[in-house]
């Protein structure tokens, strides 16, 4: 009984897999009809990403060391959250427009096909443009490991692609539970963007900096910490967060895991709720 | 006083469409208050290394975020007011419409515009402030005179963001496609304004050139005049240049666009 459970859930997977590739490669080539556009709002995207960390740039114009990091140390936490939410944004960034969607009724055309709606869902809309983050993610990232003296070890090595899938993952899980919410709230759509895109913007800077509160919400009850904070600080030798133990940097996968889970379990509560608006 | 009386009808349209939206309303103060929550912590941190930064104290640097998120939808920094419809009708070719209409088309955008901004103080400006005055210390002003002088500011401002978008929207004539130059909005709205740092931290050469740009008169001004950084006359003057300028380049825009361009049909 189990065991066939466990074989129809890894059978609808793979089939929403598929079904997500196709979406996504269809929209790829209906952007890629307007080149020129194409690679307009991609350098757009990638200026208007830049300019956060210009803004820090200025910062440390007059400063040396902010919350007690210096800016080689604030690039590299600056690169990993922009990378991580850059590849959750442009996996599934488009699902914001769910709201719309239960708003018009579009979301019944969804329904009716033979795919899974989170996979449709997801692809919707899919815009290749938002490589222009993790581009500027990348080059910051890049400036932040040449320019910091960090102790290499073969664990610490490991730890940078684990940290970036899970970070990925995190923020895919936050985007997959907003989406389940626009269920409920439909016209609300804006409540995620300050879990998606402030949450980016909060790890952008180090724990020191924020108020202890903040940092426990941002841990134990929406655990964004796991996405750079806390394996950043043992790649880099720092302090942990709270006081964390030192394995708690290796907990990133788990907590990832946990994060879709749930996500997982609100997208179908959502789903059920659905009523569609008739017209 | 028949047109004022439009005018006044179209601007309450403006008022009561925005205020339809509830739950939107509510969504967006708690996504303001949370990005207000953030930029204050790194705020504080910046300051307390760097005392007196910009020639603000701490309290002054956490009134300006809480500013920021006030007047950040009030003013659409970013875009996100009329310019959008007014594009899409450029684009469709309703505007047409507009252009037969016994009123003047700047003005109607104006008076849409001015709905739009007055609920928006109200009812997305007000509740982030209040949290922030409510949980961390502000440089709020003792005379009552003071606020009077920076609601002047920010009704500036806030014609001067008009007037910024009306030559945005007026593009789309040419350009059809606004994607573009809604994303350089974007762009020079939220770094030149003061949204991400206040502009009198900006060093050097680079920051006399933004301090004169007309994105300028929308947070930084009004911001420094309620906090007492700045005198208000002068400020005005600044402001005032500004908006007639850009609104003159606007009519200019519109005249050429009217007389030049063929209208899309369907």
């Amino acid at each position: 009984m189990a065991e066939d459970t466990w074989a129809t859930e890894d059978s609808r997977l793979r089939e929403g897999l598929r079904a997500y590739r196709l979406i996504a490669v269809m929209w790829i080539r209906s952007t890629m009809a307007y080149p020129l556009s194409f690679a307009l709002t991609a350098v757009g995207g990638l200026v208007v990403n830049g300019l956060d960390f210009v803004a820090i740039l200025l910062m440390f114009s007059r400063i040396d060391t902010l919350g007690g990091y210096a800016l080689p140390e604030i690039a590299f936490l600056y690169g990993l959250s922009a990378l991580a939410f850059g590849f959750a944004d442009l996996a599934i960034g488009s699902m914001d427009r769910l709201g719309t969607r239960v708003r018009d009724g579009t979301l019944d055309t969804l329904l009716v096909r033979p795919a899974p709606v989170l996979a449709q869902v997801a692809a919707d809309r899919f815009a290749l443009r938002r490589i222009g983050r993790i581009t500027q993610g990348t080059v910051v990232l890049g400036y932040g490991l040449a320019a910091c003296d960090i102790a290499w070890t073969p664990l610490k090595l490991l730890l940078m692609p684990v940290m970036l899938a899970s970070g990925g993952l995190i923020f895919c899980a936050v985007f997959v539970a907003g989406a389940a919410f626009q269920f409920v709230a439909q016209d609300a759509a804006e409540v995620q963007n300050a879990f998606t895109y402030g949450g980016t913007t909060l790890l952008q800077y180090p724990p020191t900096v924020f108020g202890k509160e903040l940092v426990r919400g941002v841990t134990f009850v929406l655990p964004l910490a796991f996405v750079n904070w806390v394996p950043a600080a043992y790649v880099l030798g720092r302090p942990y967060p709270l006081g964390l133990p030192e394995w708690a940097a290796f907990t990133p996968p788990l907590v990832a895991a946990v994060c879709c889970a749930l996500a997982g379990l609100a997208w179908r509560a959502g789903l059920r709720s659905y009523r569609s608006t008739g017209s | 006083m028949g047109s004022a009386r439009l005018y006044a009808a179209v601007a309450a349209g403006g008022f009561r469409r925005y205020a339809t939206y509830r739950a939107a309303t509510a969504a967006g103060v708690f996504t303001n208050t949370v990005f207000g929550l953030i930029l204050v912590y790194t705020y504080l941190a910046l300051w307390d290394e760097r005392p007196h930064l910009g020639g603000y104290d701490q309290a002054q640097a956490v009134t300006y975020v809480w500013l920021g998120q006030a007047l950040y939808s009030t003013l659409a920094v970013q875009g996100g007011g009329f310019e959008n419809d007014l594009m899409a009708r450029i684009r469709t070719g309703e505007v047409a419409v507009d252009l037969y209409r016994p009123a003047d088309l700047q003005l109607w955008w104006l008076a849409t515009d001015l709905g739009r901004a007055l609920f928006q103080l109200a009812g997305r400006g007000v509740v982030p402030f209040a949290f922030g005055m409510l949980f961390f210390p502000m440089a709020l002003p003792d005379h009552w005179l003071t606020w009077v002088a920076f609601l002047v500011a920010v009704a500036l401002g806030w014609i001067v963001s008009f007037a910024v978008r009306y030559l945005v929207a007026l593009s789309a004539f040419w350009l059809l496609d606004g994607t573009g130059v809604t994303q350089t909005l974007v762009i020079t709205g939220m770094f030149c304004s003061g949204m991400m740092l206040p502009l009198n931290v900006f060093p050097g050469a680079f920051g006399e050139v933004v301090r004169a740009l007309p994105w300028s008169a929308m947070l930084q001004m009004p911001a420094d005049v309620l906090m007492g950084e700045a005198a208000p006359l002068g400020t005005y003057v600044f402001q005032v240049t500004w908006a007639v300028a850009l609104l003159t380049a606007g009519r200019l825009l519109q005249s050429a666009a009217t007389r030049r361009v063929v209208v899309q049909g369907g």
